[in-house]
């Protein structure tokens, strides 16, 4: 047999061919071949981190729905629910960036649009190489381009994100879109309701050649010459995506839709599939039915990942008012297949039965136990020489901070995104912290996306753990409650043991602070094999924590410092300079350990954070991030438009006061009139007045003494 | 005051503009179909709103300005019925002829969504009746598109005619002109009206200045009670 010779091809193992021999008591003919190879992929299967991933703590009070799902759905009360995932688009963008960006925020769109959700919110995580070299700047630039594309016509805000530069990005950027969408509770969609006899039906674009078998070329390295991968990218259409986004929710409005799901990954086979098999059912697909835009091989017409499709499972009597509207929207609709009681997944040319397989085998790819072992130079990465820290010039330091790629304003960015249609925006990006309403109701919905990529190489577990409560200390900090988090696992090879053990390490962090500190992770993706010939990238765990303020007149902002404000720091004095920012500057490479978690302070700091807010007991406040307490003061100086004047000495040596990073750490801009109540609040937890507001320069005695606009100038041209 | 606000595929501000004005003037507002032949019952405010018409893969707003409500815009217009284009519904207005000039790329050559201030040049017409001339505003605006172009002698006669009801400005000194136009507008022009006045062009967007704390500011609130001052008093 010719095909016994191909299952490496299309990425089996050995073992997991002859695992298909058993569980169909034959060899798999040509097209079964390619299809199981496709949905046994990393990318479709998560075989490599399924058992990691389940140690997440899944429930929490305000979750509707959890993993399993297209996005996961959160309760944000008077009868909304919110959707929200975040997920990469690594390979395709590093191949295309224009395309490849568009259409990791189309896909994630759609996995909202599934859940029933009308998509309103959505940010971007993108990490790119050295910006010195003009390969960093043409990726960039046609990343940031080809999400606005997308974004902006679709009509979906862009509200916030992350950008970050290290050189472990340079050959293989990483993109990862998230988006969010709000769902009346008895609108809500699912992938797991099609029972017998109804009907599949596609509706959206033709399928066509584009994307063929993008889930494999997710599931390895990238090719040292990316370009010859042009084949395996999408195109993205943002006009027909709007069209699909308004059709879908008019037919969930009137209750004409039984079932759906997206069309991401491994196209018509793994969404017609998955919908079976999660329903408990099967389905047989008639090939000729699928809608095509040129002559494809039956693999072909499985595995393409065209975009702007959806696949909707209607019963018989409702078929016709679904035609209608597609017709009215304008948008190509057909019957591809029958959901049947076979438990088989069935593929039909004609009369003729081309593919035979059990419905639990496309969902049931053998686990994969990878070796982990502790990189043998995590030692080294983690040895901090504090000889080469000291500050001789804070000023000079502090401006180098703020300039620096990592400090510098992103607003040449976040300008080209539309971050304001819709009509909800409250705080939009350039913040810690973007809200947004929730609909017809007083509440708001807040979200923090946050990445440490530096912290988890030199410790993966701390790493992940500070990435973790960082973006929750935001949350509480504005008030909120954290209703869940989703979050893109963006790692090497898990084959290198190395490797596999910071993955492993990275999930542990992220667990044991979500499950200390009440979040349940709802949704969220796996990318490994971000590395090329010329390297790997850093361990990186990117999180979107999704909180919720009952009263959005309650919502504590940054920058929103007043003239004549007590300016109070509260938490431990000190972090660590363990692969902060400014020792990554300092020394040219991420080197020494961030702080360990100490839940129990990050709960204190809940307590009387999400109290102060509620209490109007502060003007403006900021977690202290990237830089430390001399960065967060001058972000809030610059944001809020006053000068500082802190009197703070030191205990020790001065660059660890002034940026060292890590633990529940914050400035506040108290009123005079609250500091008595704001110090009362925070008792029991260090908190210490630190200077007052006022003035146009930021002073700190023996620190530093600059001119406001000489800051915001640094802030806004960078500073390299 | 009867709205109706037409929806195009691939529009996207069409809600929030239903939004800005049933909050602002208590009133409801039709959403209308492209395809629909004419709009219910006679309104006196038809709105052009913003977003991507048909994609706008060939030119913003050329799609549009041939779709088949457009006929009934006309017919609108044409009977003295109050006519507001915002961002791509100015676009369509160009590219329908019902108001002069075109909106080409940014000379960034990207998007820009941020906020802008402009100056009120005219309060001659129904749509800035009840503000006051030299006023600066807040709207933001969003477009890749927004660079307002005319040849030299028609852009005389436009400005000579005091068809030119917005302009971008600086909010310090309320001066306007080129240089405070994100996009590089000619004369910093980011509105204009017929010569008749029921019809307005504009590219910043008054529906996201509308919403208090919403992060658009609400100097678009002004914008809808004048309109509704103008058109409850009857001064046009």
């Amino acid at each position: 047999m010719a095909y016994k010779m191909d299952y490496r091809r299309v990425g089996l193992t050995d073992s997991e061919y002859k695992r298909i021999n058993e569980i169909l008591g034959r060899e798999p003919n040509a097209l079964e071949l390619e299809l199981v190879g496709v949905m046994w992929s990393e990318h479709c299967s998560y075989k490599s981190t399924r058992p990691m991933l389940k140690t997440h703590p899944p429930k929490g009070k305000y979750v509707l729905q959890g993993q399993g799902e297209n996005a996961g759905v959160v309760d944000m009360g008077e009868g909304w629910g919110f959707a929200f995932k975040v997920e990469s688009h690594n390979h395709p963008s590093a191949v295309a960036p224009f395309q490849g960006a568009a259409t990791g925020v189309g896909g994630i769109i759609r996995d909202i649009i599934a859940m029933g959700a009308r998509p309103s919110v959505s940010m971007d995580g993108l990490f790119f190489g050295d910006p010195k070299l003009s390969k960093t700047q043409n990726l960039a630039k046609g990343i940031v381009e080809g999400v606005g594309s997308y974004g902006n016509a679709v009509g979906v805000p862009i509200v916030g994100g992350k950008t970050y530069y290290a050189p472990c990005f340079t050959d293989n950027p990483l993109v990862n879109a998230f988006s969010a969408g709000f769902v009346r509770l008895d609108k809500m969609a699912s992938s797991q309701t099609a029972k017998a006899g109804d009907l599949a039906v596609l509706l959206g674009s033709k399928t066509g050649r584009d994307g063929i078998a993008g889930a494999s070329f997710a599931s390895k390295e990238l090719a040292e010459d990316a370009r010859s991968s042009k084949p395996q990218i999408q195109i993205g259409d943002p006009f027909e995506e709007k069209l699909l986004i308004e059709c879908c929710l008019d037919l969930l409005d009137k209750g004409l839709i039984a079932s759906m799901q997206d069309m991401g990954a491994a196209g018509i086979l793994s969404s017609s599939s998955e919908i079976a098999c999660k329903s408990g059912c099967g389905i047989d697909i008639q090939m000729k039915q699928i809608p095509l835009r040129e002559k494809m091989e039956p693999w072909e017409i499985f595995l393409s990942e065209s975009q702007e499709r959806m696949l909707l499972i209607v019963e018989k009597e409702k078929l016709d008012p679904v035609f209608a509207m597609a017709r009215h929207y304008g948008l190509d609709c057909a019957v591809v297949g029958t959901v049947t009681d076979s438990l088989k997944y069935k593929v039909f040319d004609g009369e003729e039965l081309i593919a035979e397989l059990p419905i639990g085998i496309l969902g049931d790819a053998p686990e994969v136990f990878w070796p982990a072992k502790e990189p043998a130079e995590l030692p080294k990465r983690q040895v901090l020489d504090g000889s080469k820290l000291a500050s001789a010039d804070p000023e000079q330091d502090l401006l180098t901070l703020v300039g620096c790629p990592n400090g510098a304003s992103k607003h040449e960015i976040w300008e080209q995104y539309d971050s304001m249609v819709q009509l909800h925006t409250i705080v939009g990006p350039g913040q810690p912290v973007a809200a947004v309403e929730v609909p017809d109701t007083k509440r708001a919905c807040l979200l923090t996306m946050e990445a440490e990529p530096c912290k988890c190489w030199t410790d993966p577990y701390t790493g992940a753990a500070e990435t973790m409560a960082l973006s929750l200390r935001g949350l509480w900090l504005s008030g909120a409650d954290a209703l869940g988090m989703t979050n893109c696992l963006n790692f090497a090879s898990p084959e290198n043991p190395e490797h596999f053990f910071e993955l492993q390490q990275s999930i542990k962090g992220l667990a044991d602070a979500c499950r200390a500190l009440d979040c349940p992770v709802v949704s969220g993706n796996v990318s490994l094999y971000n590395e090329t010939a010329n390297g790997r990238i850093y361990p990186t765990p990117l999180v979107v924590t999704a909180g919720l303020l009952t009263d959005r007149d309650e919502l504590l902002r940054a920058g929103a410092t007043k003239d004549g404000d007590a300016i109070y720091m509260v938490g431990k004095e000190k972090g660590s300079l363990g692969a902060s920012r400014y020792q990554d500057l300092k020394c040219g490479e991420p080197l020494g350990k961030t702080v360990e978690p100490d839940f129990e302070a990050e709960k204190s700091f809940r307590e009387r954070a999400v109290k102060t807010a509620r209490g109007h007991l502060a003007d403006s406040g900021r977690v202290l991030a990237g830089g430390g307490l001399a960065v967060a003061l001058a972000s809030e100086a610059i944001a809020s438009g006053t000068g500082l004047k802190i009197d703070l000495k030191p205990q020790g040596a001065r660059e660890l006061t002034l940026f060292s990073e890590g633990g529940a750490r914050a400035i506040y801009a108290v009123p005079q009139q609250k500091t008595a109540e704001f110090e009362k609040t925070w008792a029991g937890f260090p908190c210490r007045r630190i200077g007052a507001a006022g003035g146009d320069r930021l002073t700190w005695d023996g620190m530093f003494d600059v001119q406001l606009g000489e800051l915001r100038k640094t802030f806004t041209e960078g500073r390299q | 005051m009867k709205t109706a606000v037409v929806v195009f595929p691939g529009s996207n501000c069409d809600r929030d503009v239903q939004r800005a004005i049933s909050e602002t003037l208590r009133t409801s507002v039709d959403m209308v179909w492209h395809e629909e032949k004419e709009f219910p019952g006679h309104p006196d405010l038809v709105v052009l709103p913003g977003g991507f018409s048909y994609g706008d893969y060939l030119r913003g707003g050329a799609m549009a300005a041939r779709s088949p409500i457009i006929k009934a815009v006309r017919a609108h217009a044409a009977s003295g019925g109050l006519l507001l284009g915002i961002c791509n519904g100015f676009q369509v207005l160009t590219q329908a002829r019902l108001l002069p000039g075109a909106l080409i790329p940014n000379t960034s050559l990207t998007f820009i969504c941020k906020p802008c201030y402009i100056r009120v040049e005219k309060t001659d017409n129904p749509f800035t009746y009840g503000l006051k001339e030299g006023e600066v505003l807040q709207f933001p605006i969003a477009h890749h598109e927004g660079l307002f172009f005319l040849p030299p002698k028609e852009l005389k006669e436009l400005e000579d005619s005091g068809r030119v009801v917005f302009r971008y400005a600086d909010p310090a000194t309320g001066k306007a002109g080129v240089e405070y136009a994100p996009n590089g507008a000619l004369n910093g022009i980011a509105g204009i009206r017929n010569e008749r006045g029921n019809i307005l062009g504009l590219m910043p967007h008054p529906e996201r200045a509308t919403v208090a704390q919403l992060n658009g500011g609400t100097d678009g609130v002004k914008f809808w009670k004048s309109l509704e001052k103008a058109f409850v008093g009857g001064a046009f």
